[in-house]
């Protein structure tokens, strides 16, 4: 087997578009459930919400890839209205119910036939999305990178996002060590000690829920500028778990969190999955063919998993110290 | 009886002008008040058949310390929680600062200067002591959204706001310990600390939950210096308690609560010889592990007579 082949793979999926997809949903996540507490289950609605806003306005009304964004933004935040305002007053076991509840219920409505003329159905929208931003590529047309298997347009789509992952991790650091932080950290510890301090807890909560969808809604537009196709049934309720998995491995509560546990988790996932087809290939596991290798690796990743919580239960970026504080 | 011939001028000039202000006020459930705070009127909460709340009226005095009594499931707590917003009852208004305030949430009362604790301290365990006490502080233009990322916009106000929680921290003698998760302090420590967050607010009124339960012997007595203080400051306190020798100690006026109505009011001293007051505690608890209280109220209330 070629290791350095291997080995590049990994790389390239752990530092990829997919990657990037996933952690800007995780970003938005570790603003929601890291520092507010919110257990929002149905991040993938953002992202949906992100994607489908893109691909219905430059493929079904065929207008400018910029106003999507846009459009993404306002339809994310619309999103983060309608799942917040009747369930944050509540308790947090709500939200999660309705998030996860929503999220399918989204899924479901643009893949249904009614809405078939706008949202494209099961087949989704496919065609060409973001080519105002792919003809904006800087990079020279036979460009070929030495030791990573991207193509120039993906390599472009990586730079922009990763540029984006680092300006919104600045962001986040910037709030969480703002008094405006301070707050929803509060709300995380004891909400009604805070209430009791004069703060107005629902409104944190909902700008908590309005600015992580925003996050998550950038990755469903890179999602579809990368992928030049929205399909409904890649937002299952799994990609959330994936996005909670990510966040927990990196350390939920830490600013660069979410960037280490996306690339960790990719690189595990694909490492497992290149490793065992090139040894199943070789002939060296005789009793596996190469299609059980998507469902291995990820039984591996939760075998790593179980490792971790038992292990480092506070993630690679956690606190030991602020675990043992929760436990009292 | 010693408190009431004890001379005014020898006492701390809060309690003297609090004891001065209820000299002539009735010992009856009800009372008006001379200069009161927060006026309430039949205010109730049923819980399915229980009325755990039914208050025809009360008025409690500015600036004073007022103790709120009463056996286990009077409805004292629930009494708190309806005032300050945090439950809704079923009838009621009540007044703070001659503003009607009820129905309103309860950041709003916080903010207008009603500021509780709980009976359970909620401190914020995974935040260090001195940012439980900057989130205290009211009317921060950082908390802002939009100001958050602007730092320039409300570092001034910050350090105002550190050097305000450190002054309040060195009183409390917790300023050894800003850097400390407040999870790691002691239960009493936890008390102490939840009360100097809510002087951070700038409160008009401290509403006190149960602020002795869970503190160690030692430290009773430096948290009754606390509360003392707060009152020589201007700000009227009001408490839940239990134990009989701390509402004794501190309380320039009691309240007694039983089966959800007042069934008490006066000074201390009157009030713990007040039969029906006796007649409730014991009642309550004869037969029960909670003797302790009942026997010394017994003993205080004989060592009163002879």
């Amino acid at each position: 087997m070629d290791i350095g082949q291997v080995f590049t793979l990994t790389i390239t999926q752990a530092f990829g578009v997919t990657a990037l997809i996933y952690l800007f949903a995780a970003i938005g996540l570790n603003i929601q459930f890291g520092y507010t507490g919110l257990l929002n289950f149905g991040q993938v609605a953002f992202v949906a919400a992100g994607a489908y806003a893109v691909g219905v306005i430059v493929l079904t009304f065929d207008l400018s890839l910029w106003l999507s964004i846009v459009v993404a933004l306002i339809t994310s935040t619309l999103l983060a209205l309608l799942l917040g305002i009747p369930t944050l007053r509540l308790r947090a076991d709500y939200l999660a119910i309705v998030t996860i509840a929503a999220s399918e219920l989204l899924r479901l409505l643009v893949r249904s036939i009614a809405f078939k003329d706008v949202f494209g159905g099961a087949q989704g929208l496919n065609g060409k999305l973001g080519q105002e931003f792919h003809d904006l590529n800087p990079l020279p047309v036979d460009f070929t990178l030495p030791l990573l298997s991207w193509s120039r347009q993906d390599l472009w789509v990586v730079i922009v996002g990763w540029c984006l992952a680092l300006l919104f991790t600045l962001f986040v650091w910037g709030l969480v060590r703002s008094p405006w932080g301070r707050v929803v950290k509060g709300i995380r510890e004891d909400e009604d000690a805070v209430v009791s301090l004069g703060k107005n807890v629902f409104v944190y909560k909902l700008q908590a829920l309005i600015i992580g969808g925003g996050i998550a809604a950038f990755g469903g537009i890179l999602w579809a500028v990368a992928k030049q196709s929205v399909q409904p049934d890649t937002f299952q309720p799994d990609f959330t778990f994936f996005v909670f998995t990510i966040l927990l491995l990196g350390g939920a509560a830490r600013v660069f969190g979410p960037i280490v546990g996306t690339v960790i988790f990719w690189f595990l996932l694909a490492g497992f999955g290149e490793v065992l087809s090139s040894l199943i290939n070789n002939g060296y596991i005789a009793f596996l063919t190469p299609t059980d290798v998507g469902s291995i690796r990820f039984m591996l990743m939760g075998l790593g998993l179980m490792l971790l919580m038992i292990f480092r239960p506070q993630g690679i970026f956690g606190d030991r110290r602020e675990l043992a504080l929760d436990a009292r | 009886m010693p408190a009431n011939t004890e001379n005014t001028t020898k006492m701390a000039p809060g309690r003297a002008a609090a004891v001065e202000a209820l000299r002539d006020v009735a010992r009856v459930p009800g009372s008006p008040k001379p200069d009161p705070i927060l006026v309430a009127d039949q205010v109730s909460r049923q819980f399915g058949g229980l009325k755990a709340v039914d208050v025809t009226h009360v008025e409690i005095q500015r600036g004073a310390i007022t103790a709120l009594i009463g056996p286990n499931g009077a409805g004292k707590t629930t009494l708190f929680n309806l005032l300050t917003g945090f439950d809704n009852p079923d009838t009621g208004e009540w007044t703070f600062n001659k503003t009607p305030v009820a129905g309103k949430a309860p950041y709003r009362l916080a903010r207008m200067g009603m500021v509780r604790t709980f009976q359970l301290t909620k401190a914020l365990s995974r935040m260090t002591v001195m940012d439980n006490m900057l989130l205290g502080a009211s009317g921060q233009s950082g908390e802002r959204v939009f100001k958050a990322l602007l730092p320039f916009t409300w570092k001034a106000q910050e350090r105002a706001n550190t050097e305000r929680a450190m002054e309040l921290l060195g009183r409390f003698n917790l300023d050894a310990k800003i850097d400390d998760f407040a999870g790691s302090l002691s239960g009493g420590q936890r008390k102490l600390l939840e009360m100097a967050r809510a002087l951070m607010v700038g409160p008009e009124i401290v509403m006190l939950d149960e602020p002795m339960a869970g503190v160690n012997p030692a430290l009773t007595q430096s948290l009754l210096g606390h509360i003392k203080n707060i009152r020589e400051e201007g700000t009227t306190v009001l408490f839940v308690e239990h134990d009989m020798d701390m509402v004794h100690d501190i309380s320039d006026w009691v309240i007694v609560m039983a089966q959800g109505q007042i069934i008490a009011e006066g000074p201390p001293d009157a009030v713990m010889k007040d039969p029906q007051v006796i007649e409730a505690y014991l009642g309550s608890r004869h037969g029960s592990a909670l003797t302790a209280d009942g026997a010394s109220l017994t003993a205080d209330s004989q060592g009163g007579t002879t």
